[in-house]
């Protein structure tokens, strides 16, 4: 096996050594019964060639080369090539977790600067060094939430992702936190009044995200005064990064739970993404996940360590803040070095650029059906109601290799034929005309009804 | 250092400043494309939420990125280095044909709600996969969707949990040894058990009797590691099992030890109804400096309607699609369907070991173990005589009478050019020292890390101070933890005036 460094005559003089018999007798403690003697029925063993043809061949079957419009908490944006160059490094890619941090300063120092950068974005005082990704963070904030009020129930958005959502829901189920969901106004933002009806005096946080799944930016400082006024926090999740380079943050929030995928990590059918949490520097305590800390070494130079691990399972065992062990550390250094090479002045010109594409989109859709929610500023994402079903219109989209917009149905039925869209910098005119025109094609007639509704899309 | 080893030498590497300290106004690294559709009015479109200012986000040029980040990653171990023998984290390769096979555009660039039709690859991966690791494992369905260990163990006594509820009475606790790692009683927290403590044995197995005589109708399982985190195999898991089973209670294994077993033997075959399996150990997908980890969960039939949904199943029509409708699942526990890169980077890696590779690569693994186990017993106490799996355990208790601890050892060997052991644990030793090579070293990177471990129980006798002092080569020594625990400084600011 090419893994494997030793030749037989090493393996020989191991056993040797050791004053093994033969390599059975190391596997003697396995009672005889439940041994294995015989081969594992899995692929045998292939050559590289082999394997990249394999993987190669799933590539081809996995939609390439479809145009999509898709978003709805993963985005297709742009990848600055040394993003993969520098990760590739094996000193980044093969290194563990940076408990010895006398031969991890890279990695740590890495992530203080991510740390910074979230912090300098989301208008938070610390961040952690990243959570599985934007659904659990969101999960893990509400709980954290709890922890630092000390009540006991959660009033989440229903214009939050629905699979963020159900991730709460399984979270929540047995630890005694009810959640209550409070529904969206004509507007497409969070219904005020149900907030207002939904909080009570055990609520630990009022949970949006913003913009929110229908791509609609909250009016964040209005629900921070409600949550705030009831003594509850304000947890904003955050699943499309990309809009902080012109969304406003959401400064009024006790915490931020975000999703990081859209800076420079593949979509790579859904994950491994980034979730982020940061917070207001009173709560870091009770935050979850890993944390950086600046110090000094015995010389007075500055040095980074990982810190507050009192918080942490391997000390706290049943008490720790959460029972999370590992963090996306390389994921992590993707999105550090895509907001490097963006920056300040870069973030704000690519955001510009999802903001025109979609308005441009936005507007030519509208010439045909119906764009929901359009009194309220959007970013990168739309909802779009038709008389035709979208699953029908999806798949003649498909036919000219365009993936069109999410059904929405299946999360909100009370929108009947509506569909979420998404464009980005990555999106072109012509792909949009294509598609506005793929769509008009029924819109302008009336609906047969005899088309055969493939199922094209979940 | 007595004599100078021979793994490794000083050699100069660069200073690096923050990378907020090289930015300057008006330098950039990105260039989008001209725009294709007219302009916008920002303050028309967005208002109120329009965002005037990035702060203090860095502006630097592609040089600058590349020559920070490269100058960092200067600064680590990696496998890719030397040996990793950190017990119970597998650091062994990670093969480069993974990393390559990931980033295919099809397998990189699918939209996690693209149409099935347009999916297939993707899907099968998952599919075989799943195969995989079910044959390995002896169990009979799996779900992929976890993202971590830890997260696995969440999902895993979710659905034990779900499964006692489906019998009417969801149980109050959750059995864990004290050997245990931290994450198990973290877990069973949060799923809303009570945890109570299983002493281990003389042995450093799980004492059959005491577990008889804790086992009853609240237990609703007991979490095992096995091998445990001594490296020991549990020999009475067959009794453990049935005095389990015969009060209704489940066994959930953590499968973080797996790569003693692999091709070896099955934890279906001797009792496991619920577990774990980390991807980022035995199956060789990157540790990247602290995850993207992935905690695959693999139960016994009767668990099987408790899965987190979706489940991927082949439809009528002979395509492979997925399955929402699991009225009994557990429900979601993450967006999507888990790291999908890494079940690719996964399955490169069974692939390329076919059924031979796996078991040769375990037999490998607990070889390297024994021999380092040989080489070092006599200089460090060996507090179980009990035989070795893939990891051994050692003791400071010798070094200790010097006043050097089982860190500094750990920090000593660092001089050496490796990466220390797995330090303080587990709890059950005190001044724990944990080693497991795993089957990428081959006999020389041993003999090496013996001679140093040698060298260093030597230093402890003549020249203690050299050893507590230590490291002695690294860019930084040893760092004030307290300081940056007592007034914590989690972010760089701008220096003020």
């Amino acid at each position: 096996m090419r893994y494997l460094p030793k030749s037989p005559a090493d393996r020989k003089a191991i056993l040797e050594a050791i004053g093994a018999g033969s390599i059975d007798d190391l596997f003697a403690p396995i009672p005889a019964q439940y041994r294995l003697n015989r081969d594992l029925k899995v692929p045998r063993q292939m050559a590289e060639s082999e394997i990249v043809d394999w993987f190669r061949q799933r590539s081809k079957e996995s939609g390439l080369e479809y145009t999509s419009f898709l978003g709805a908490g993963a985005y297709m944006h742009y990848r600055p090539v040394i993003i993969d160059a520098l990760i590739s490094r094996g000193e980044f890619l093969t290194a563990y977790t940076p408990y010895q941090a006398e031969i991890s300063q890279g990695t740590l120092q890495a992530i203080f600067e991510f740390q910074t950068m979230i912090c300098e974005l989301t208008g938070m005082e610390v961040a952690n060094a990243s959570m599985y990704d934007g659904s659990t963070a969101a999960a893990e904030a509400a709980m954290m939430a709890v922890r630092v009020t000390g009540r006991n129930s959660v009033v989440i958005a229903k214009s939050v992702h629905p699979e963020y959502r159900e991730v709460l829901a399984t979270y929540a189920q047995n630890q005694g936190l009810p959640v209550a969901t409070a529904g969206y106004a004509e507007t497409g933002r969070l219904n005020l009044r149900e907030v207002e009806q939904a909080i009570t005096a055990d609520t630990a946080c009022v949970l949006i995200q913003s913009p929110n799944f229908f791509g609609t930016v909250e009016d964040v400082a209005a629900i921070a005064e409600v949550a705030h006024k009831n003594g509850a926090l304000l947890v904003v999740s955050i699943a499309e990064a990309v809009s902080l380079g012109i969304v406003e943050p959401p400064r009024e929030a006790d915490i931020v739970a975000m999703e990081a995928q859209s800076f420079g990590v593949p979509l790579g059918f859904g994950g491994p993404y980034c979730g982020v949490i940061a917070t207001r520097e009173k709560f870091v305590r009770q935050m979850p996940g890993r944390l950086v800390g600046q110090t000094t070494d015995r010389n007075g130079k500055r040095g980074f360590v990982l810190t507050l691990a009192t918080r942490e399972q391997h000390i706290r065992r049943e008490k720790a803040t959460s029972n999370i062990c590992t963090n996306q550390a390389l994921v992590a250094l993707m999105v550090n070095i895509f907001m490097n090479v963006y920056g300040k002045v870069g973030l704000r010109e690519l955001a510009k650029q999802n903001l025109a594409k979609t308005a441009y989109a936005a507007e030519q859709f509208g010439k045909h059906a119906e764009v929901l929610f359009a009194r309220a500023p959007r970013f990168n994402e739309f909802a779009v109601r038709t008389t035709e079903d979208p699953y029908v219109i999806n798949s003649r989209l498909l036919g000219h290799k365009l993936v069109g917009g999410l059904p929405l149905k299946k999360f909100y039925p009370e929108l009947g034929n509506a569909a979420l869209w998404c464009c980005t910098e990555m999106t072109t005119r012509s792909a949009i005309d294509t598609a506005v025109g793929l769509l008009a094609e029924s819109e302008a007639e009336e609906p047969s009804g005899e088309h055969v509704v493939e199922e094209v899309a979940r | 250092m007595k004599q100078m080893t021979r793994k490794a030498t000083r050699h100069v590497n660069q200073n690096e400043g923050l990378i907020f300290e090289k930015s300057s106004p008006g330098k950039a690294a990105w260039k989008l494309p001209p725009l294709d559709v007219p302009e916008v009015d920002t303050a028309e479109l967005l208002g109120a939420s329009e965002r005037k200012d990035l702060g203090n986000m860095p502006e630097v040029s592609e040089i600058e990125i590349i020559r920070h980040f490269t100058r960092l990653s200067t600064w680590n171990y990696a496998i890719d280095l030397g040996m990793y023998p950190l017990g119970s984290c597998t650091m062994k390769y990670n093969p480069r044909v993974n990393e390559v096979v990931a980033r295919l555009e099809g397998i990189a660039n699918g939209h996690p709600y693209q149409p099935e039709k347009i999916s297939q690859g993707a899907l099968r991966i998952i599919q075989t996969l799943s195969d995989c690791l079910l044959e390995i494992t002896g169990m009979d369905a799996i779900t992929l969707q976890p993202a971590a260990g830890a997260h696995g163990e969440l999902t895993g006594l979710l659905m034990v949990r779900a499964y006692h509820q489906a019998k009417g009475n969801p149980r109050k606790k959750i059995l864990i040894p004290d050997s245990a790692h931290g994450t198990n009683p973290a877990t069973a927290a949060m799923v809303g058990y009570s945890v109570e403590n299983l002493k281990s044995n003389e042995r450093g197995m799980v004492e059959v009797s005491a577990l008889e005589a804790q086992m009853n109708e609240d237990v609703a399982a007991l979490m095992l590691t096995n091998p445990n985190t001594l490296g020991v195999f549990e020999q009475e898991i067959h009794k453990i099992a049935e005095i389990l089973h015969a009060k209704g209670g489940l066994l959930y294994m953590d499968g973080a030890n797996m790569n003693a077993l692999v091709g070896k033997v099955r934890p279906g075959d001797f009792g496991v109804d619920v577990m774990h399996l980390n991807l980022h150990k035995t199956f060789s997908t990157p540790h990247g400096g602290g995850g993207p980890g992935s905690g695959p969960v693999a139960v016994k039939e009767p668990l099987e309607p408790f899965l987190p949904k979706p489940v991927v199943v082949l439809k009528g029509d002979g395509t492979l699609g997925f399955e929402y409708n699991r009225p009994q699942s557990v429900g979601r526990v993450r967006s999507f369907y888990g790291n999908f890169g890494m079940f690719v980077r996964a399955l490169a890696y069974i692939l390329a070991n076919g059924p031979d590779g796996l078991r040769q690569t375990t037999e490998d693994a607990v070889l390297n173990a024994n021999y380092i186990r040989k080489g070092l017993e006599g200089v460090y106490d060996l507090p179980y005589a009990t035989p070795s799996m893939h990891e051994v355990v050692f003791s400071d208790k010798v070094q200790a009478k010097k006043g050097v601890k089982t860190m500094d050892i750990a920090k000593r060997l660092i001089d050496y050019g490796f990466h220390p052991y797995t330090t303080a644990f587990p709890l059950i030793v005190p001044g724990a020292l944990m080693i497991e090579p795993t089957e990428s070293e081959g006999k020389e990177e041993m003999d090496l890390f013996i001679e140093a471990m040698k060298s260093i129980a030597q230093e402890v006798e003549e020249d203690p101070q050299t050893v507590l002092d230590a490291p002695h080569t690294t860019r930084v020594s040893r760092l004030d933890e307290t300081a940056a625990a007592r007034k914590p400084v989690l972010r760089w600011r701008p220096r003020q005036g």
